[in-house]
């Protein structure tokens, strides 16, 4: 098991603290890079001039930092904590659910509010749970809450905390170590879990010829009874958007990606349309606008404190990216558009 | 303008893939600008500059998207039937009985599990498109096709019947604007825009690019003219609709004011539009950068973004003549 995406998945930060995982990529980074420097707004951004030095092609690259969570509202005096979520929870999954509150770590456990308690089937809404600290003290309004989870290998599989996104960080972290002709800034970025925030903010400072976002993504790959949708299937290649809720895929990315993966024996999978969003959503948009796709891998029960992704798929996204940087993706797109 | 409203309603261009309808409009741009380029997110961008020696007017963005409603496949099942999501807002319950075509010519049948006749308005998660194949490896489609209503353009009189009016029939007002305006003191930006169905987001970047000092949009905009239609001033056949707001842009009083006063001296009809849902291109280029005056031209539409939807073609030469006669005038002190 990788020891840099271990680190990154047990690390703890929510929208607005991404203050741990942060420190782990400068760290990691420091040598590799030619310049690291953290913006306004908290986006850790990466450059690399690039070994061709008449190339004059930037390319971005973004993984977010933050991972989904709480925030506490409220300590009771009772040992239980009122709490909200920073980013998209689903309700149905929490009660029972071991949590680490704030800076010292408290930890705690999800329980439904007593007059929710008898709820029958409905799922209790997160305004009627609260999370049982045992009367720790030590926990302040504005603290944030995190899943508490272990980093370990089921089967063949990975599981873990906070793999959206931290695999996009694992990913970004090996791609920066290589070299390659085109420029390359790659950015951490904050606050993507409640709306694209350090994303939009980081390409109006980058200015990037395109950029791609690198994530992990819904797999809804187990069996269904009818035979529907799966966003994305685990073990089949990293996943190109072409559209989702926040943008469409530049066509000419999203051709450059499948090309590469095809010439290359590198499996891929468009992920399921319509679905979710990206930091593409708000890169995509800045000053006159960047041309941009987004490529993640698939992970079940996304968004819980037990993901899980296949480490294959993560080794074909870095191949697949590593052979895209050093071929078409870091040239100038061509002129004009056609249909791809 | 109708031959060419009729062209452009012919012309395939889902958001996102515009590549076919900018083609067609670029044909007919030859001679009538100075400058045509296409941008990173796909507008087409025609520059028309007033002529040398006259005192320049103002630096304007004129607007009209060239993007359409539509839907893009999400999975193809083993029988070859397809799942499918919207493209900008479909009005779902009239997609049973449309039918939709790809960039490839494919064809595409809308069914609802269970029973084929309806009886309430179908969750869009029950509906599917056959596409004339029996397996997914014959099925000609794949994930990430989009398709849009298949066109059958038709006209009553001069009631224009076409499942993309909007905005083809924008487009066209704005081509043949440009045909018609002799001179103009002004720089004249005219955009066709990307991507304006799923949020004006070819409007956005054109904006920033474009730093325009005044934005007009061409657009439809909704009537109340139908039965039992929610309360709305605006009607088919009584001239161009000057907008005054919408959910996302108040128009600056200045650019309405001018629009309505041209539209005063010329004996032009028009009315006042206030649309409760949905808004233009001008509301998001109205924020650009530190904000820019804005305003919009609607053509009233019946049955927006259904596959039948229905304008007048006299609002559309009204839209042309109020346009010409602003803009080939000076904009007001």
């Amino acid at each position: 098991m990788n020891e840099l995406l271990k680190k990154l998945s047990k690390a703890r930060g929510v929208a607005g603290h991404e203050g741990a995982v942060r420190a782990i990529l400068r760290e990691e980074l420091a040598p590799f890079v030619e310049e690291l420097s953290v913006d306004s707004i908290g986006n850790l951004i990466a450059h690399k001039g690039g070994s061709d030095a008449a190339g004059q092609h930037r390319v971005m690259l973004a993984a977010h930092m933050d991972e989904v969570g709480g925030m506490v509202m409220r300590a009771n005096s009772d040992g239980t904590v009122k709490f909200r979520s920073v980013g998209g929870l689903d309700p149905r999954i929490l009660p029972g659910k071991r949590v680490t509150i704030g800076p010292q770590s408290v930890p705690g456990v999800i329980l439904r509010a007593p007059h929710a308690a008898r709820s029958g089937r409905r799922a209790v809404p997160i305004s009627d749970l609260l999370i049982d600290t045992g009367g720790a003290g030590g926990i302040e309004p504005g603290d944030m809450i995190t899943f508490e989870s272990g980093y370990e290998q089921y089967g063949k599989l990975l599981k873990g905390k906070a793999f959206d996104d931290r695999v996009g960080c694992y990913i970004l972290a090996e791609l920066l170590k290589s070299e390659f002709p085109c420029e390359l800034v790659g950015v951490f970025t904050v606050q993507e879990e409640i709306g694209l925030r350090g994303a939009g903010v980081a390409a109006y400072t980058v200015q990037p010829d395109v950029a791609v976002a690198l994530e992990g993504t819904v797999a809804d790959d187990l069996p269904k009874q009818n035979d529907v949708s799966p966003t994305t299937e685990l073990g089949k290649g990293p996943a190109i958007s072409v559209m989702d809720r926040s943008a469409h895929a530049d066509r000419r990315l999203v051709r450059i990606l499948t090309e590469t993966a095809s010439d290359h024996g590198i499996p891929w999978q468009i992920k399921q349309p319509g679905v979710g969003g990206t930091d593409v959503g708000t890169i995509h948009l800045a000053r006159a606008g960047v041309p941009a796709v987004a490529v993640a891998v698939p992970c079940r029960y996304i968004h819980t404190p037990a993901a899980l992704m296949d480490p294959e798929d993560v080794k074909n996204t870095i191949q697949l990216m590593s052979k895209a940087l050093s071929g078409p993706l870091g040239r100038p797109l061509r002129a004009g558009w056609s249909e791809a | 303008m109708r031959a060419l409203i009729e062209e452009l309603c012919g012309v395939f261009g889902p958001s996102g893939q515009e590549e076919r309808i900018r083609e067609a409009i670029i044909n007919h741009l030859d001679g009538l600008v100075d400058e045509i380029q296409t941008d990173r997110l796909g507008n087409l961008i025609a520059v028309k500059r007033p002529a040398a020696g006259v005192e320049k007017g103002k630096r304007i963005m004129l607007a009209a998207h060239m993007d359409e409603i539509g839907i893009m496949v999400t999975h193809v099942d083993a029988q070859g039937f397809c799942r499918f999501t919207t493209i900008g807002g479909v009005v779902t319950n009239a997609l049973i009985g449309s039918r939709v075509h790809f960039a490839n010519g494919v064809e595409g049948a809308f069914g609802l599990e269970g029973s084929p006749i309806a009886r309430e308005r179908p969750a869009p998660q029950k509906l599917f498109l056959d596409v004339g194949a029996d397996s997914r490896e014959n099925a000609r489609v794949q994930v990430g096709d989009s398709a849009v209503f298949r066109s059958s353009f038709g006209a009553v009189g001069d009631r224009l019947f076409a499942p993309n009016l909007d905005d083809r029939i924008g487009c066209a007002v704005l081509i043949q604007t440009l045909r018609e305006l002799k001179s103009s003191p002004h720089e004249l930006l005219a955009v066709f825009t990307a991507q304006e169905e799923v949020g004006a987001r070819g409007a956005t970047t054109a904006g920033y690019g474009l730093e325009p000092e005044i934005i007009l949009a061409i657009d439809v905009t909704a009537t109340g003219d139908f039965p039992q239609a929610t309360p709305m001033e605006v009607a088919l056949g009584k001239g161009p609709a000057i907008k005054v707001m919408d959910r996302r842009m108040i128009s600056h009083p200045k650019v309405r004011g001018w629009l309505e006063s041209t539209a005063r001296e010329q004996d032009i009809p028009y009315q006042l539009e206030v649309l409760e849902f949905g808004s233009t291109d001008a509301s998001a280029v109205q924020v650009s950068r530190a904000g820019v005056p804005a305003g919009t031209v609607s053509i009233p539409c019946r049955y927006v973004h259904t596959p039948s939807q229905v304008a007048d073609y006299n609002d559309a030469c009204g839209a042309v003549r109020l346009l010409v006669n602003a803009l080939g005038g000076e904009y007001p002190q």
